[in-house]
């Protein structure tokens, strides 16, 4: 096991190194230039010239990509092109906002998610397995930022019971530090929950007819047993596939929420940095997503073993 | 613990949370939560000219002198002034007392120090400067003095022009940094210092006041005056979406919004303990600027044609909207109210707008239906508005328009190409300008005709050019009138750009503040929070 462990993780580093490459590729034909934005809109063409050159963007592709590279292995992402900031310092600065964003949507998706699929198809057919669907469609189909302004206008504008936008550090205190990020989270998780309570109502519904839940029925062992120990459990290995898939768009759904509840998280930065061409921050954050997202499915991996000892690697 | 006793402790506790106040509104009377027209993603007024760095800047940085809301540049750091009969020699004297964050004194060599980087930056009027220094010297501590070659009438307005980039007067080892290349030290000597360890870029900037800070004795008046802040700190809170933001003033948890999204103006006006007024009473120029390097514009003919088929009402309802007080029609470049604001030369945008003529004209300057590539910004709704309204506008008088969505960060590397149209170049593009800037040729860029040289479209005509220098000259302000009349008529008929009409936006505050005045940058001195 640990020896696959060394090898799936080793594995990520030419996964990395493509990520690198095509990142930077794309970025270098793309369009736009950060040297005209910082310029300014009454800035002379000369000018805008000046500061490609003193930015080092007139330089050829090797020669920058060279250069980019040779730091990245040195463990140095660069510095902001805008802010003058080192990029590992601007990471940091958003990884707590994004980080706790995501941690508390996955908690709230999975605690509603997964009993609402189990329930849903222990009641295959009832009006709790369409009402459970229909809420499931509904969160699958209203886009995030919709979402977002609904609970923001009825729990902060109207009840006034949470804030509309902002975070809190949790060094300031744990409520405090929810209270900012119970919308955010509820209104990108719906998406989520709605995905894996499907995925767990289709699953379970496949486990209940087999042989073996029938015999443990039979044996007269209690229905909630049956369904959260014997079914679920064998149920668990595309839950969690799921959940592994969904994180990726999850990540994507981030962008929009911390935007919609002026979050300062990765998600603003990488799209602040987008809109400015601030290369290396799209580079670094790029690099840092494509390296969690590989070991989120590493993880995913090693637990399935968890929940079905005949996976070995 | 017993059950029961779990449960009443922990509703207590429950309640006791939801009961609590706000952080965000603990916040109390002496911080100012402000949400800024756009991110402070850097801190460099000099190398970057964008319009939110320079308001950080002013809180930052103090001004030899400072323009008031009648556009004369009156005395800030300087104490008083002389000048030479000949405007050849102009010698300065700063005020007693100067200090910047870190304690040290200004002295003179600071600011010569910036003006020498300020100077190679700021095209209207800095570079003319440093093109007639013979000297610029440090005298003693306090006197610096230019020896120019050649006379220089507007020094005043030049030291104290609010357009950007701003002269910010910095210590002598940050300012001696190469102006293309961006200082990492944000000291200077103004009311407030920068927090750079609270500076999360793309969500915060904290400034904290500065106790050094001693403001003159008079009233302040926009960049003039004494500068007094009520406030300990003032907190610049990045909301990117304009919903968000306007429901957080509603909310309390911000005190102050620069630019509401204009959709949002009648619930922020409906909204309890909100106020809402008109932010820069100099206002926008919306602009369509063509590409003079290639056909068809390239002709006279053909800019004559768009220009009389232009209707500014349509360009200006879709800017802003129904609301019909935010803007107003605009036969001429220079910004409304202000003293040399002239209509000569602007009757082709006044009128029943004429499309046979403009086929007309296009058919004469030789257009033969070749595509037309329009640039549109589609993610800045101004840009976006104004270059729907030209696409329609374009067919309607029978060209072939390309319209290219892109973003304003693609247009900002497109416009700046002079490859032909159909190898990656381009024919119009929109934009606009602040009034601010639009007050005097000084600081109007776009107003530029001198070729390969000026602004984007590089328009050539020795006529404008030759009406620009004529203001330079003009002793007085009658003169002045005199050259911008004929200045206005000779950049009309040679098309230099075409103006789509002057609109206003409104900022919005909670009513709980006090002191908020209508200004081409937020005036934070004077303002109080009850």
């Amino acid at each position: 096991m640990l020896s696959y462990i060394a090898r799936r993780v080793l594995s990520t580093i030419p996964v990395v190194l493509i990520v690198a490459l095509f990142v930077f590729s794309l970025l270098y034909i793309a369009p736009g230039d950060p040297a005209a934005i910082i310029a300014g809109d009454q800035a002379t063409p000369a000018d805008v010239d000046r500061i490609r050159a003193s930015l080092g963007l007139d330089r050829p592709f090797l020669v920058r990509f060279g250069d980019w590279f040779w730091h990245i292995l040195h463990g140095d992402l660069g510095t902001s092109i805008f802010t003058n900031l080192p990029v590992t310092h601007m990471i940091a600065q958003r990884i707590e906002p994004t980080v706790s964003l995501l941690i508390l949507t996955l908690i709230i998706s999975l605690t509603f998610a997964i009993p609402m699929g189990v329930i849903a198809a222990w009641k295959h057919g009832t009006w709790i397995d369409r009402a459970v669907m229909v809420t499931a469609v509904l969160g699958f189909s209203t886009p995030v930022f919709v979402i977002g302004y609904v609970l923001a206008y009825v729990f902060a504008l109207r009840l006034d019971w949470l804030p509309v936008q902002g975070f809190t550090s949790i060094s300031n205190g744990l409520w405090p530090f929810l209270r900012t990020l119970i919308l955010p989270s509820v209104a990108l998780g719906l998406i989520y929950m709605a995905l894996i309570a499907r995925i767990t109502r289709a699953t379970m519904l496949d486990v209940l007819s087999q042989d073996y839940v029938r015999t443990a029925k039979a044996k007269g062992v209690g229905q909630r047993r049956v369904l959260f120990v014997h079914a679920l459990k064998n149920a668990a290995v595309p839950i969690v596939t799921i959940v592994g898939i969904g994180f990726a768009a999850l990540i994507g759904g981030a962008v929009v929420t911390e935007s919609v509840f002026a979050i300062p998280g990765l998600g603003r930065l990488t799209v602040d940095a987008i809109l400015r061409r601030d290369y290396p921050v799209i580079q670094g954050v790029v690099l840092l997503f494509s390296f969690v997202y590989v070991l989120v499915n590493l993880g995913v991996d090693l637990l399935y073993t968890v929940f079905d000892p005949r996976i070995r690697y | 613990m017993d059950r029961r006793g779990f449960l009443k402790t922990a509703a207590i506790a429950a309640s006791g949370a939801l009961a609590a106040p706000r952080l965000s509104l603990a916040a109390g009377s002496k911080t100012l939560r402000f949400v800024p027209q756009a991110n402070l993603a850097n801190l460099d007024p000099i190398w970057t000219t964008q319009y939110v760095v320079r308001n950080g800047g002013l809180l930052i940085w103090d001004m030899l002198l400072g323009v008031d809301d009648t556009l004369q540049p009156k005395p800030q750091m300087v104490e008083s002034w002389d000048s030479s009969p000949d405007f050849k020699t102009w010698t300065f004297t700063l005020r007693p007392g100067l200090k910047f964050h870190d304690g040290e004194p200004v002295r003179a060599r600071d600011v010569v120090a910036s003006i020498n980087r300020w100077m190679v930056r700021d095209a209207p009027m800095g570079l003319p400067i440093k093109k007639r220094i013979d000297a610029l010297e440090a005298v003693d501590d306090r006197t610096f003095r230019f020896r120019l070659n050649q006379p220089y009438p507007k020094m005043l307005f030049a030291l104290g022009k609010s357009s950007t980039p701003c002269l910010f007067i910095m210590p002598e080892r940050i300012a001696a940094t190469d102006p293309y290349k961006q200082i990492s030290e944000y000291i200077g000597s103004g009311p407030m210092r920068f927090k750079k360890d609270e500076w999360v870029p793309g969500a915060r900037a904290v400034f904290e006041k500065f106790d050094g800070y001693v403001p003159r004795a008079e009233k302040s008046n926009w960049l003039s005056g004494g500068k007094r802040i009520n406030f300990e700190r003032i907190e610049w809170q990045i909301v990117p979406d304009g919903a968000t933001a306007a429901a957080a003033l509603q909310s309390g948890e911000v005190d102050w919004l620069e630019t509401p999204i204009a959709d949002l103006y009648p619930l922020l006006q409906k909204a309890p303990n909100v106020a809402v007024d008109i932010a820069d009473p100099l206002g926008n120029i919306g602009s369509f600027r063509v590409n003079h390097l290639y056909p068809p514009f390239s002709d006279v003919r053909a800019r004559r044609a768009v220009q009389i088929a232009l209707s500014q009402e349509d360009y200006m309802g879709a800017v802003v909207g129904d609301d019909s007080s935010l803007w107003k029609t605009l036969p001429g470049f220079f910004t409304p109210g202000t003293p040399l604001y002239t209509e000569n030369g602007g009757e082709r945008l006044k009128g029943k707008r004429d499309y046979d003529l403009a086929k007309q004209l296009l058919a004469d300057a030789g257009y033969k239906n070749e595509p037309i590539i329009l640039l549109v910004a589609t993610d800045v709704p101004i840009t976006k508005a104004q270059g729907d309204v030209t696409a329609d506008l374009l067919k309607r008088i029978g060209m072939n328009v390309q319209y290219q969505a892109l973003d304003w960060g693609t247009v900002g590397q497109r416009r700046a190409s002079k490859e032909p149209p159909d190898k990656g170049g381009w024919h119009i593009f929109h934009t606009w300008h602040a009034g601010a800037d639009c007050i005097s040729p000084a600081p109007y860029t776009a107003l530029d005709a001198s070729g390969g040289t000026a602004w984007f479209g590089w328009p050539k005509s020795d006529l404008v050019q030759e009406k620009i220098a004529a203001w330079y000259a003009a002793p007085d302000l009658a003169a002045e009138k005199t050259a911008i009349a004929e200045l206005n008529k000779a950049a009309m008929d040679f098309v230099v750009y075409i103006p789509t009409g002057f609109f206003q936006f409104k900022q919005a505050w909670r009513t709980n503040l006090s002191g908020i005045v209508k200004a081409p940058f937020p005036v934070f001195w004077d303002v109080t929070k009850a």
